[in-house]
């Protein structure tokens, strides 16, 4: 078999073999398979990632960046090898710009902290969106207060998407910083990013791409893009939870000063001074979460072999059939009908309240998320104390959307 | 249904989540309290005319699952015409009720309508849910006018 081969049949999108991968999915959970629609509060992990843990552990762990001996320079490389994983994956143009921190809001708050501390003044703006998670509001909120900076937030239409000229007309010359969801884990909108950024970068304002539900479901290109910084997860890209990462250019994250000091950020150290280490070591104080770092690299390796592009169109499918369907039942209200969405369908239905659907769920199987996602201004906006919420993962089926649809015909019953 | 779902869903509680006994404002109230469950965003705005230490008028408002709604409802009919020190020791073997503390079935019995919520217990995240009313209940009778939260 020539390598071509190899590679083309690599690409075929095979739902059973992928979903062979995921231990997990076998479960019985009262009585019924596991139906899990719950991937965009965390998705589950392949056998390869779980593996990789366990052979992390038992034949490679040792500290990274310090010892001289054999399995410290393992670790090593393999620790800076998936750097390279992630770098490729993103196309970031070099590995300095990989910075490895506990997840998307560690990015957030690495950002806030850092750039907030040295870039901006009293009186400052940052610009962020109505739809934003919790995670991209309070570590400004908390920045703002200290520095007394002004958070303008871009208002949603009732579909659910910003209203772009609001957000052209909040950029003045105080405007420091944008940071927004690249994808919107309540509402499923895929916001115009591109569009954002060019605008932003008219006006010489740098922006923050909050990717947590992105990275996992899109093409991300951070060159293209040309996004200042991107912050996501590894545990909702297949990868174990506590890390995650943060992208920032180059020449941009050179300027910042570190976030928290400590050990491995430091090239020397005395009493009287210390001079920091370089990219991105400057930003990785401690011994940082090691094996879930490799394991990330190995989740996405899993994510490029079945392809990006795969996984986007039958997400895409999926939704597109899980909204055609939940539609028919004139009960239900779908929230968030954006023209553009990712694999998450919010939805309410008349007079049942979300956490009895979840729970009556629970009990067929199926796995969702029922609350506010953190993000309670969206429930605001919308008048509603919470959703129930389906989200979709390259493992899923039309097979369990019907589970998923027939539930929801059995709860309205009982609750008639 | 399922068995444990049945027992957590009983007629009752869907017949008073769906038509929710004295769901109105008291405006000559003289006794309120606002109960809060930030996990969930279960809201309850409870009322009550207090005349003699007794419970004359009970009425709330507010937003809930089926569970937290039912478990108002219910406590408001109840209470109505208890004195407030029979009200507080109400709460507290409702409260062992739905923590699954109370377990001797004759004393189950003693709380009426009120042992519909037994199938609580085996849900430990709906606990909250069921006893958000009673936490409000109480800090009504404690002459409230303030804010009670579950995750307090």
């Amino acid at each position: 078999m020539n390598r071509t081969a190899v590679n083309s049949e690599k690409k075929i999108f095979k739902l059973e073999r992928i979903r062979a991968d995921f231990p997990i999915l076998k479960t019985i959970v009262h009585g019924k398979p596991l139906c899990y629609l719950d991937n965009a509060a965390t998705t589950q992990k392949p056998q390869i990632v779980i593996d990789k843990l366990v052979e992390y552990y038992s034949s490679m762990n040792a500290n990274i960046h310090r010892g001289v001996h054999y399995l410290s320079e393992i670790s090593t490389k393999a620790y800076e090898d998936s750097r390279i994983i992630i770098k490729n994956f993103i196309n970031a143009k070099s590995e300095k710009e990989i910075i490895f921190t506990k997840g998307t809001t560690d990015s957030i708050n690495l950002v806030a902290n850092s750039f907030g501390r040295s870039k901006l003044k009293t009186g400052d703006e940052i610009i962020i969106t109505g739809m934003e998670h919790h995670s991209n509001i309070v570590p400004w909120q908390i920045i703002a207060e200290d520095k007394n900076l002004k958070i303008r937030v871009v208002p949603i239409t009732d579909d659910g998407e910003i209203i772009f000229e609001e957000f052209e007309k909040l950029i003045n010359e105080k405007t420091k910083l944008i940071s927004v969801v690249y994808v919107s884990n309540s509402l499923g909108t895929i916001n115009p990013v591109e569009k954002i950024i060019e605008t932003a970068h008219k006006a010489g304002v740098p922006v923050l791409l909050d990717a947590a539900q992105a990275i996992q479901h899109l093409k991300v290109d951070v060159q293209k893009l040309d996004c200042d910084f991107l912050a996501f997860s590894g545990h909702k890209i297949y990868g174990p939870t506590g890390i995650g990462i943060l992208y920032g250019k180059e020449k941009l994250l050179n300027e910042l000063p570190p976030y928290q000091g400590g050990g491995d950020m430091i090239s020397k150290v005395t009493f009287e001074e210390t001079t920091f280490n370089s990219l991105p070591y400057k930003f990785e104080a401690g011994t940082s979460n090691i094996a879930g770092a490799i394991a990330l690299g190995t989740a996405i390796d899993y994510v490029s072999s079945v392809g990006i592009d795969s996984i986007a169109k039958h997400e895409s499918e999926l939704l597109d059939y899980a909204t055609e369907k939940i539609s028919e039942l004139s009960e239900i209200k779908i929230i968030g009908q954006a023209k553009n969405k990712s694999s998450v369908l919010s939805f309410v239905i008349e007079n049942i309240h979300p956490h009895d659907v979840g729970t009556f769920l629970d009990f067929e199987g199926v796995a969702i998320r029922t609350g506010h996602h953190c993000t309670q201004p969206v429930m605001d906006r919308y008048n509603i104390p919470a959703t129930s919420r389906a989200s979709f993962a390259m493992y899923n089926s039309k097979e369990e959307v019907d589970v998923l649809i027939s539930s929801l015909k059995k709860i309205i019953e009982v609750f008639k | 249904m399922d068995a444990e779902l049945r027992e957590l869903y009983q007629q009752v509680i869907l017949d008073h989540n769906k038509s929710p006994r004295n769901f109105r404002k008291l405006e000559n109230a003289n006794h309120t309290a606002e109960g809060y469950n930030p996990l969930c965003g279960d809201k309850i705005n409870l009322y009550l005319i207090i005349e003699d230490d007794v419970v004359k008028d009970v009425g709330f408002q507010g937003s809930g699952c089926a569970i937290s709604k039912a478990s108002a409802s219910l406590m408001s009919s109840i209470v109505k015409g208890m004195k407030k020190q029979e009200a507080e020791k109400l709460f507290e073997k409702f409260h062992d009720l739905v923590t699954g503390k109370l377990t001797n079935e004759e004393e189950i019995e003693e709380l009426g309508k009120l042992a519909v919520f037994a199938g609580v217990r085996d849900f430990p995240a709906r606990v909250k849910c069921a006893s958000l009313a009673w936490h409000t209940l109480i800090s009504a009778l404690q002459d409230g006018k303030k804010v009670v939260s579950t995750e307090e």
